[in-house]
């Protein structure tokens, strides 16, 4: 099995979000930056699949030179070598087409990417990629096994679960439930040192959409509090004042 | 602007985020002119296929041929490709559930199309095209704006009405040329919780937290949201030691949603909680803890025990379903 996983890097989901230029920047002043939560589960659970099955596994991410610590971790974490290419993420159609141009003559099996980033939720790679490659692609998968060639997944759908069949070579996208994330120990780090880290300049690409602003949620008003002795006046205020039920 | 909407169904009806879509694509054909077409993909009936020109479809394209019988990102979106450019759109409308989200970008591709996700807003054209969505899972919005002439937005469940607007659409049976061996995925078994409102359709939620105490406490919750005609959700400790599944964990790294109303019952209201849940329309939090930081985020707030609040609100809402 050769697989690919996409990793992005985000901020940790304890950041209090803020912006800078005018509302146009995120601000990244003391913001600690991680691999994606759902990109790190797709790396575990594409390295349980090698190790079962045999193979290899890379780890591909699109961002400047300031993304390096996240695909390192990537290696540390077991990935067997790694890609760079060296470029803003600018949208996710941008992104897409990088990896797309990279994976196409490199023959892997299956790509991982996360059901979504926590920052920007576009939730769009793993689409974008398979119809860039002309494979099926297969979103929010909470399993996934190879048996004899074939891809058997579950995934989440509205209100339950699906289990289905895909062919390879075909794109996944990792919801939680998939596996427990590894964590990086004191070897893995070591040998990531000297694991190859490949950087490639950005294929031209296009970005459809531009960001133009950001905006923070407009602040609550104070909480109305309401005695616990008289609990039950709850319902009336949702019904009455609020006219919510 | 002439429009397509994804009409999705499931269990031979149209779901309510269709329904939300096709008036979406209504008000924007009336700001802008051009022609809404919902799209219906799969097995439906002709009774449940007009029901689109009640909202404000001015046609009707129906998909049904037996390749469509399951659901599979590369079948659905080369219908979509194939009825945008049947009718020459250049605005792709899709409901983002899970469905819309496997289809959309496949679509955006075939179409090299710009496409914006999670849209909350209602698109803004004196500059450009322009749309709103929520990012950093609710911690804030970005306007986004796309640049190219054919467009895709994912628009999220609940953001937008329902609007009565009856039109004479004709429903037309359109065959996209597809073969089975066009699709690489096989269905093998669809499980849904019968009977239960799936979270992120729910207009209300009722959702516990470590302060509920153990998984043998959680029928006071379902009692609530039964009587409410509420969906059940969960905070992320509650999910990680496995007291309510993982699909009921609302919050960064778990779902996002968008309901009327959320009912937060022993939860505290950690930065990634109230990332998941902040667009609620009205919040009500109860906990122990009068400094807990979802006081801060919440419209109510009861301060006290959640075992002991809850029969209470039970009660409440009991009489209350009774009495209306």
């Amino acid at each position: 099995m050769k697989i690919l996983v996409c990793i992005s890097q985000v901020p940790d989901t304890t950041t209090r979000v803020t912006f800078t230029d005018n509302n146009t920047k995120f601000n990244t002043q003391g913001v600690q930056f991680i691999i994606n939560p759902y990109d790190e589960l797709a790396l575990t659970r594409a390295l349980e699949i090698t190790e079962k099955l045999g193979g290899t596994v890379s780890a591909i991410t699109v961002g400047l030179a300031d993304t390096e610590p996240s695909i390192r971790k990537a290696l540390a974490i077991g990935a067997h070598d790694a890609i760079r290419v060296n470029a803003e993420p600018i949208d996710a159609f941008f992104v897409a087409e990088q990896i797309a141009h990279y994976a196409k003559n490199e023959g892997f099996n299956l790509i991982f990417t996360g059901r979504e980033s926590i920052d920007y939720n576009g939730g769009m790679v793993a689409g974008l990629l398979g119809e860039m490659l002309n494979i099926p692609s297969v979103n929010v998968i909470t399993a996934i096994d190879i048996v004899d060639g074939t891809a058997h997944l579950e995934r989440d759908i509205d209100g339950g679960r699906e289990k289905l069949t895909a062919t390879l070579p075909c794109v996944v996208s990792a919801q939680k439930e998939l596996t427990e994330p590894r964590i990086p120990n004191m070897r893995g780090i070591m040998a990531a040192r000297s694991k190859p880290l490949k950087v490639v300049e950005p294929n031209s690409g296009q970005a459809n959409t531009q960001t133009t602003s950001f905006e923070l949620p407009a602040p609550k008003g104070a909480c109305k509090l309401i005695d616990v002795a008289d609990a039950g006046k709850l319902i009336d205020l949702l019904h009455n004042e609020a006219k919510i039920i | 602007m002439n429009i397509i909407v994804f009409a999705e169904n499931q269990d031979g009806s149209f779901k309510k985020s269709s329904f939300e879509a096709v008036s979406y694509a209504a008000q924007i054909a009336a700001n802008h002119g051009g022609q809404v077409t919902a799209v219906s993909i799969g097995k439906i009936g002709s009774d449940k296929l007009a029901e689109l020109a009640n909202y404000g479809a001015d046609a009707i394209l129906n998909y049904s041929d037996a390749v469509f019988n399951q659901f599979t990102g590369e079948a659905y979106s080369k219908a979509l490709a194939h009825a945008a450019k049947n009718k020459g759109a250049n605005l792709i409308i899709i409901s983002n559930t899970y469905s819309g989200k496997t289809v959309a970008p496949r679509v955006a591709a075939k179409l090299n199309a710009g496409m914006v996700s999670g849209v909350i807003s209602m698109p803004e054209t004196s500059n450009g095209f322009k749309v709103k969505r929520s990012v950093f899972s609710g911690k804030s919005f970005a306007e986004v704006a796309i640049n190219t002439s054919i467009k895709v937005l994912s628009i999220t469940p609940n953001s937008f009405s329902i609007v009565e607007n009856i039109k004479p659409a004709a429903i037309e049976n359109m065959d996209a040329g597809l073969a089975s061996s066009d699709v690489n995925t096989q269905t093998v078994e669809i499980a849904r919780a019968s009977g239960k409102i799936p979270l992120t359709e729910a207009e209300l939620v009722v959702s516990g937290g470590r302060g509920m105490k153990g998984p043998e406490n959680w029928h006071l919750i379902e009692t609530l949201a039964d009587t409410l005609g509420a969906a059940t959700a969960c905070s992320k400790p509650v999910s990680d030691i496995h007291w309510r599944p993982h699909s009921e964990h609302v919050g960064q790294t778990g779902i996002t949603i968008k309901p009327n109303l959320y009912i937060a019952i022993g939860i505290s209201g950690a930065i990634q909680h109230l990332a998941g849940v902040s667009s609620s329309k009205v919040i009500v939090a109860i906990n122990k803890d009068p400094e807990a930081p979802f006081f801060k985020a919440a419209d109510y707030g009861i301060v006290g025990d959640a075992l002991e609040i809850l029969p209470k609100l039970i009660d409440a809402a009991k009489a209350f379903k009774s009495a209306s």
